[in-house]
């Protein structure tokens, strides 16, 4: 019995037949060709490959598709539209918080989650939100000096 | 080709997991690391099972759905009140990506060692409901781990729901000790619970993992410290009973002399954590 897995992808009804351990990043990457999630361990260790199923974040390497038959998956490409970044995203481009880029859309994706849920979020909660997203360039100081500046934002603490 | 199922209902879901070598899966976080499922011939996702969902509280405990993501777990204030260490280990699976998937009963089911917030159970006395084609079964949680990787489930039986009783008041300690403070598999993990009366331990717990081919209780430990005052000298002896009455392995973790030491210093400061509390 191979049911189609059919799921939502940023707004768009995708289906998949095939092997229902197919990992969920896979589908994303290889059948979707949504490359702005990246594969960094495939263990569930960094981070990069962050997505959200139904609002929450995880990572899809550690998600078998047939999981996700009628969720709404979000991926790094829907949050802006193309050429276009969300000011968290610019935030981090002038803060200097992207270096390799490897890392870049799973902390994106787990700071945009963070800040829907909690938009007074300071540094100590972003740090334990980030503790699942590993950065081998930048030392995190320019991370979270992002998420910092775009968090005073949403507080209204600076324009 | 592996068959995959996500059944709705926990009748649906054990009569699927009667096929021989059927797997079942919930978050999934080890399952999917490695080869794990590479020769399942049948996948059963658990995630769905109303059975297996929500946190509720009856006037002697907490009962929580075995499918309890980690993150839920710590976003219940009611529970987390009452059983501060379960939050605390919760809290310190993985990242919160892992935190979202992961949960309660695989944490159990999957017997590894290491488990977070296995100590947690054993420290506050969990039971296990556990359903299989005959119906349900209650088990003490310290009775489910029988050998390194081995469990008391039998072939075709789930873990329903993880029942925590509502202890006297007391104080809860935990700590787990890795390579850095996130996203860690444990070195050691610590879990302690006692009741005080006039200054004296009663009902002392102490549970710790990745010391041993199972998580386990301390009986020695706890015995030293029943009936006790928490002071300098007991907490030393303490200490040295627990280093000596567990059985570390050296692995890529960590070493058994650095287990050995460090649950000792462990041991040592929660029991003098404790002392007038």
């Amino acid at each position: 019995m191979t049911d189609l897995v059919r799921m939502q992808v940023n707004g768009a009804a995708v289906e998949f037949d095939g092997d229902p351990r197919t990992r969920l990043l896979d589908v994303i990457r290889e059948r979707l060709s949504l490359t702005g999630t990246k594969e960094g361990c495939g263990e569930g260790e960094c981070g990069a490959c962050a997505v959200l199923i139904d609002g929450e974040v995880v990572c899809s390497c550690l998600v078998p598709v047939f999981q996700v038959d009628g969720s709404d998956i979000t991926t790094i490409e829907s949050l802006a539209p193309p050429d276009a970044l969300l000011p968290l995203q610019q935030t981090f481009v002038d803060a200097g918080g992207v270096q390799c880029g490897a890392c870049t859309p799973g902390i994106v994706l787990t700071l945009h989650a963070l800040f829907q849920r909690e938009p007074r979020a300071r540094r100590a909660r972003v740090r334990e939100a980030l503790a699942g997203n590993l950065c081998r360039c930048t030392g995190y100081e320019r991370i979270l000096r992002a998420a910092e500046e775009h968090a005073a934002r949403l507080r209204g603490d600076v324009s | 080709m592996t068959r995959a199922v996500r059944p709705t209902s926990l009748a649906d879901a054990l009569a699927a997991l009667a096929e021989p070598s059927a797997v079942a899966i919930a978050g999934a976080t080890d399952l999917m690391v490695g080869e794990g499922l590479a020769e399942a011939p049948a996948v059963v996702d658990v995630l769905r099972l109303p059975e297996l969902l929500g946190i509720r509280r009856t006037d002697t405990c907490f009962d929580i759905g075995a499918a309890t993501s980690f993150s839920r777990i710590r976003g219940d204030l009611g529970l987390c009140d009452m059983f501060p260490i379960l939050g605390q280990a919760a809290a310190t699976v993985g990242g919160w990506q892992i935190q979202n998937r992961a949960t309660l009963g695989g944490n159990i089911a999957n017997a590894s060692p290491a488990g977070d917030s296995l100590p947690v159970l054993l420290a506050l006395d969990a039971e296990l409901v556990i359903a299989g084609s005959g119906g349900e079964r209650v088990l003490a949680y310290r009775d489910f781990h029988v050998g390194y990787r081995q469990t008391a489930l039998e072939p075709g039986e789930l873990i329903v729901r993880v029942r925590m009783p509502v202890p006297s008041p007391g104080v809860q300690r935990f700590k787990k000790v890795g390579t850095r403070a996130a996203q860690a598999i444990s070195k050691v993990v610590v879990a302690f619970a006692a009741e005080s009366s006039a200054g004296t331990l009663t009902a002392v717990r102490v549970a710790a993992g990745s010391v041993a081919a199972t998580p386990v209780r301390l009986t020695e430990t706890e015995a030293l410290l029943t009936g006790a005052r928490p002071s300098a000298g007991l907490a030393d002896r303490a200490a040295a009973c627990a280093s000596s009455e567990v059985t570390p392995i050296d692995d890529i973790r960590s070493t058994a002399a650095y287990r050995r030491h460090v649950i000792g210093r462990v041991v040592r400061r929660m029991t003098l954590s404790v002392a007038g509390g």
